[in-house]
């Protein structure tokens, strides 16, 4: 599984072009965003977007506010939160809110991927489960 | 450490305690022995009073008994019969018989002064007794007394005379009483060493003879009058300075029958020698209860200021703890501040690295740099990782990490961590030396921090024997309220210049590169939080030793632990 959509969400224009770059390469669509506002936008804009990485430390809106709005807005939508400043409380309250994972920058590359990749493979199930719904509701 | 405040607390202490013992003790000790003095004195006033008064009565009455007598045979007796020589003759024997010698002799005289009759031991009868001082001062009283003298028989004696007339003629009967058995009845007065009596006429001459020469030639100058209550009248007690420098209590009344003067004197030093054992005694016990209070007050002075030294050590070593704890609470707040700013470019830095390594992998393959420009990316990611350890472990000392508290058992915990560095430690060929009590009770800590503190103090051992190997020894036991971990080692152990910065952050003797001097920061901070403590013990050459105390709480009183 290798063309997961996503949304990289970072204050850091270096970091998120990096990643959209290395992430391109192996067929993943990223978007970027470098700021909450921006990053609602662009879900709005592109609604296949199935995993969000999220830093929590941003200029305006933090990174758990944001997420608790996506969750609002698109609760189906995986969110793993990346950090460079991970402490135990701000963890708990990103899971508690819903989000998928919660990793601590610098991380592995590698690592990173894997966990995108089991996000969208959620999200999609998720999205069946959904549709199923519907359907015996229908 | 500065002795100075302690030595002028213990001083002052010393002072205070002395003069608020002693003061009350003095004041009620002098007022105990002034009360006591004035009330024996008036003791001994009553007692030489009363013994005066009574001897004053004897004598009185004897004089008064020897008038009497005299005044008998003039009434009883006319003239005639007095001056017929045989009846005055019978009449001496008489009395002499019923008194004893006390009568020497009996004569009548007539008007003229001329002794007309005589009964007695002389031959004074036709004496011309006119000019006699005897005579001449009985004439103006009906029966008179005279002063002693010793008169033509040197041999001491008074004489009582009566006068007596029939309206024809008037003539004096007169009695010689010898002196020295009315002397005795004086001189029988004595009391004490230097108390004794005498009595003295109107002139302050002498009549009886007192106990010594001295006294004869001492002339007394009266310095006070002591005045009693209750005193019989007529009995005066005076406080008098002899010519001899003595103090004397003199008590002296005046006899009924004449004019003399019952006089007795006693050195008052002698007189009051009780008073004054009584004061041996009592400055005797004073002195023993001010040194027993001396001696108490230097033994507590002593306690105390060792004890104020001891609590004042502790206090200043509380404070040094913590400046410790807000030193390493104030860098874990810096350290945490930098790691999330290093983390960010180090993010960056890694993630351009991979993209390099990326780019290479399609573009690259011809380049003639190839190799070299991959052993560079795999430096910058190696580097980059390094850098993120660094930062994970500022931010563990920051206390970052999982810090949630539960029940903790020991003895599990120290074989996972054992487990974990089992390997490193067979590599450097370490063996493990387990001394730990399976049945000590779980203590109450976060595993993640317990953790990690004994996995500091292992990977520190490790290393410090990586190159001769040795022994690694971690032993725990409990007491019923705290709990003791050693984490020991045979290693080269710690220069004693090392080991007082041990425990500060950024401190290491590794080189570049394989310490971040935070290890053993974070195991204070940790140990510290739990209201515990680490000390080193080590000896170059033998090895180290890291002792931790934790208190112990029971799962009892523990509650919330997954809060």
């Amino acid at each position: 599984m290798s063309d997961a959509s996503l949304l990289i969400v970072d204050d850091e224009p270096g970091f998120v072009e990096t990643m959209q770059k290395r992430l391109a390469k192996r067929n993943m669509t990223a978007h970027t965003a470098q700021s909450g506002d921006e990053a609602l936008r662009r879900l709005r804009e592109f609604p296949e977007i199935e995993v969000i990485v999220l830093d929590v430390k941003m200029p305006g809106k933090d990174g758990l506010a944001v997420l608790q709005e996506i969750k609002q807005a698109f609760p189906l939508v995986e969110v793993i939160m990346l950090t460079g400043h991970a402490t135990v409380p701000s963890a708990l309250e990103g899971i508690q809110l819903g989000a998928y994972d919660y990793l601590m920058k610098p991380c592995s590359f590698d690592v990173l991927t894997e966990k995108i990749n089991e996000a969208a493979a959620l999200k999609r199930r998720h999205e069946v489960e959904a549709a199923k719904a519907d359907g015996e509701k229908a | 450490m500065d002795l100075q405040p302690y030595n002028n607390l213990s001083r002052n202490l010393a002072l205070g305690v002395i003069g608020i013992s002693f003061i009350p003790l003095l004041l009620v000790g002098g007022l105990i022995f002034v009360q006591f003095s004035s009330i024996y004195t008036e003791k001994v006033y009553a007692h030489l009073g009363a013994v005066v008064d009574k001897h004053l009565e004897t004598i009185d009455a004897f004089l008064a008994g020897k008038q009497y007598e005299v005044l008998y045979l003039d009434k009883a007796f006319t003239y005639e019969q007095l001056t017929t020589p045989a009846f005055l003759e019978r009449t001496l024997k008489d009395i002499q018989q019923q008194y004893g010698r006390v009568f020497v002799d009996l004569g009548v005289i007539d008007a003229s002064g001329r002794q007309v009759a005589y009964a007695g031991p002389f031959d004074q009868l036709g004496a011309d007794c006119s000019e006699e001082s005897w005579y001449v001062n009985s004439r103006d009283s009906k029966i008179a007394i005279s002063d002693v003298f010793l008169g033509l028989h040197r041999s001491p004696h008074f004489i009582v005379t009566v006068n007596n007339s029939d309206g024809l003629r008037s003539w004096t009967l007169k009695a010689t009483i010898d002196f020295l058995a009315f002397g005795n009845q004086v001189e029988n007065i004595r009391i004490g060493n230097t108390g004794h009596a005498y009595i003295v006429n109107a002139q302050g001459e002498l009549q009886t003879r007192p106990r010594s020469v001295e006294t004869q030639a001492l002339s007394m100058v009266a310095s006070r009058t002591v005045q009693r209550p209750h005193t019989t009248p007529g009995v005066l007690i005076e406080r008098s300075l002899g010519s001899d420098g003595e103090d004397y209590i003199v008590v002296s009344a005046a006899l009924a029958g004449a004019d003399w003067k019952l006089v007795f004197q006693q050195e008052s030093s002698d007189a009051l020698s009780e008073l004054a054992t009584a004061e041996r005694i009592a400055l005797l016990v004073l002195v023993a209860g001010a040194l027993a209070i001396l001696g108490m007050a230097l033994f507590m002075n002593r306690k105390l200021v060792t004890r104020f030294r001891l609590i004042d050590l502790r206090t200043e070593m509380m404070n040094r703890q913590m400046i410790e704890a807000g030193k390493l609470a104030s860098i874990g707040e810096l350290a945490a501040g930098i790691a999330h700013e290093i983390n960010n470019p180090v993010a960056i830095m890694i993630e351009e690295a991979g993209w390099v390594g990326d780019l290479l992998e399609d573009e690259g393959r011809e380049m003639s740099c190839r190799e070299e420009v991959e052993r560079a990316l795999a430096q910058i990611r190696t580097q980059g990782v390094r850098c993120k350890d660094i930062t994970h472990k500022l931010l563990s000392f920051a206390r970052q990490t999982d810090t949630r508290v539960t029940m903790v058992s020991l003895p599990e915990l120290v074989a996972e961590v054992v487990n974990l560095s089992m390997q490193p430690a067979r590599y450097a060929r370490i063996e493990f030396s387990l001394n730990i009590d399976p049945h000590m009770p779980p203590i109450k800590a976060s595993p993640t921090e317990l953790q990690q503190v004994f996995l500091n103090l292992i990977n520190n051992s490790i290393q410090a024997m990586e190159q001769d190997g040795g022994t690694l020894i971690i032993s725990c036991h409990a007491s019923p309220d705290e709990v003791f971990i050693t984490v020991a080692d045979t290693g080269p152990g710690i220069p004693e210049a090392n080991l007082s910065r041990i425990f500060d952050p950024f401190f290491t003797t590794k080189p570049v590169g394989r310490g971040s001097g935070l290890g053993l920061s974070i195991c204070y901070g940790i140990i510290h939080q739990m209201g515990g403590t680490i000390e080193v013990e080590s000896t170059v050459g033998h090895g180290t030793s890291f002792n931790i105390r934790l208190p112990l709480q029971r799962s009892d009183t523990f509650q919330g632990g997954n809060s």
